[in-house]
């Protein structure tokens, strides 16, 4: 049982709830590793993806872990919904819950959406990804992958290539990953750093340069963020190709990085962009593992949202 | 105290033995133990079982967190269950401390059936306390002690509390 009914974000998640997410994750990929995956503990509940931007691993990873616990699920999109004919936001929640949904999943391009959500419904809420604010349960995910690997967070150094700015991603990372201990460097065009980015994270956790061997240093993991191409209208940088130049991870630059350093990336990547295809295609890439680890990690939250209490 | 250390030893050797009997030995058998107690039980029995047979069977531990009824009234933490064999065609021999209500064994008996489809599936309990409310009965009993409802019946194994013991605390009508 977590100590709020809705995952809205990191930032204001406990380390208690943190930890406990993580712990229950190891036991649900457990489940995942069965000839039977399926189990009946959520029988009866029903999970609502509602998606107001494109997603292909984040709906879906949802609504796999919420059918492996045997949880009824509705999917509904903007494009196939009475959104289109200019339903509101708040009308659409409270229809959707009028037909008896446990918890929604909720991904929206406005910051703050689910937060809005969650006031309004008696249900539980989790941020599937609000504007360029947080996506935590990817943040999770990132948690438990480098967990599993290192066997801690604790002291870990993690470099984060990118675009921090429009990345709700970063974010997520960002205050997960200091609030268990881990260092953080965040690298990138200084157009693609967030105003304030030193108030982000636990103080003192959290570093900020645009020179990537400088970042890369001593690194345990470099998880390199998706360039936005749909946003590059803004002209954030010079061309493509100056910016994989200068912040495309390829084998040669990892070598900066320690010796066993591991490869993360949110998806969808663009190969040859931020990352060399010949890299993401290595063992030292965990871009699948975060995939799989992402079922576990959503199983942990519904569990956790929608078990111990009556709604 | 109901049962000492000794007591505890005893009647797990009294049951290696019961179980070796019943099965004509113990090809095909295999251990599981429902998390956390039932666990140790199930590997003493497995040793004990090997200093007579001198084969090891397969053992495993199973949580039964996500297969309970009353998962929302009260949430319990979910533990890893770890089993590696295939029980197709076993006979599995299920391991727990305390025998009450009979619902932990449900959920455990729907949990294994999960895994696979063992041939047969027998239940080993170090205490039977009785006031069951399902079908369900041990095929082999460490001890029957009679208890009230409100009682609680609390087991210490060395493994995870650092001593054997079985106590009854009296509850409050």
């Amino acid at each position: 049982m977590l100590a709020t009914k809705d995952l809205l974000g990191l930032q204001t998640m406990s380390v208690a709830d943190l930890e406990r997410v993580l712990e229950t994750a190891v036991a649900m990929k457990e489940i995942l590793a069965r000839p039977l995956r399926k189990v009946p503990t959520l029988r009866g509940r029903t999970v609502c993806t509602l998606f107001y931007e494109a997603s292909t691993r984040t709906r879906t990873s949802f609504e796999t872990a919420a059918r492996v616990l045997s949880a009824d699920v509705t999917s509904i999109s903007a494009q196939s919904s009475s959104i289109i004919k200019g339903e509101s936001f708040k009308d659409t929640l409270l229809t959707l819950q009028a037909t008896g949904v446990d918890a929604f999943i909720i991904r929206h391009h406005m910051a703050g959406a689910p937060h809005y959500a969650a006031s309004l419904v008696s249900a539980g809420v989790v941020n599937g990804g609000d504007g360029m604010h947080e996506h935590p349960t990817q943040g999770l995910l990132d948690l438990f992958t480098i967990q599993e690997r290192l066997g801690r967070l604790e002291g870990v150094k993690v470099a984060i290539v990118g675009d921090s700015l429009h990345s709700r991603v970063a974010r997520s990372n960002v205050w997960g990953l200091t609030k268990l201990g881990a260092h953080v460097t965040l690298c990138g065009p200084p157009t693609m750093m967030p105003p304030a980015v030193q108030s982000l994270g636990e103080c003192g956790r959290v570093r900020v340069t645009s020179n990537l061997c400088d970042a890369l240093d001593g690194a345990d993991i470099v998880y390199v963020l998706r360039i936005q191409l749909e946003r590059q209208q803004a002209a954030l940088f010079p061309s493509v190709r100056e910016y994989a130049g200068l912040f495309g991870l390829n084998s040669d630059a990892l070598k900066r990085a320690k010796p066993d350093a591991l490869v993360m990336h949110p998806g969808p990547m663009n190969r040859g962009v931020e990352i060399s295809a010949e890299l993401a295609d290595s063992d030292r890439a965990v871009i699948l593992d975060q995939v799989q680890n992402g079922v576990a990690v959503r199983m942990a939250v519904l569990y956790l949202l929608l078990g111990g209490h009556e709604h | 105290m109901m049962l000492d250390a000794r007591d505890i030893q005893r009647a797990l050797a009294r049951i290696a033995h019961e179980i070796i009997e019943r099965n004509r030995g113990v090809t095909d058998l295999c251990m599981v133990g429902v998390l956390t107690r039932g666990y140790p039980l199930a590997k003493r029995l497995v040793d004990a079982i090997r200093k007579v047979e001198g084969k090891e069977l397969p053992l495993g531990s199973l949580d039964i967190a996500m297969y309970r009824d009353d998962l929302f009234t009260t949430q319990p933490v979910v533990r890893k269950s770890d089993l590696r064999f295939d029980m197709t065609g076993k006979r599995v021999v299920l391991v727990d401390d305390v025998l009450f209500t009979g619902r932990t064994v449900r959920a455990a008996l729907d949990a294994l059936m999960d895994f696979g489809r063992p041939a047969a599936i027998q239940l080993a309990v170090l205490i039977d306390r009785g006031h069951r409310e399902l079908p369900i009965r041990p095929d082999y009993v460490g001890k029957n002690v009679p208890t009230a409802r409100e009682d609680d019946v609390v087991v210490k194994l060395e493994e995870l509390d650092g001593v054997d013991s079985v106590v009854i605390a009296k509850g409050r009508r």
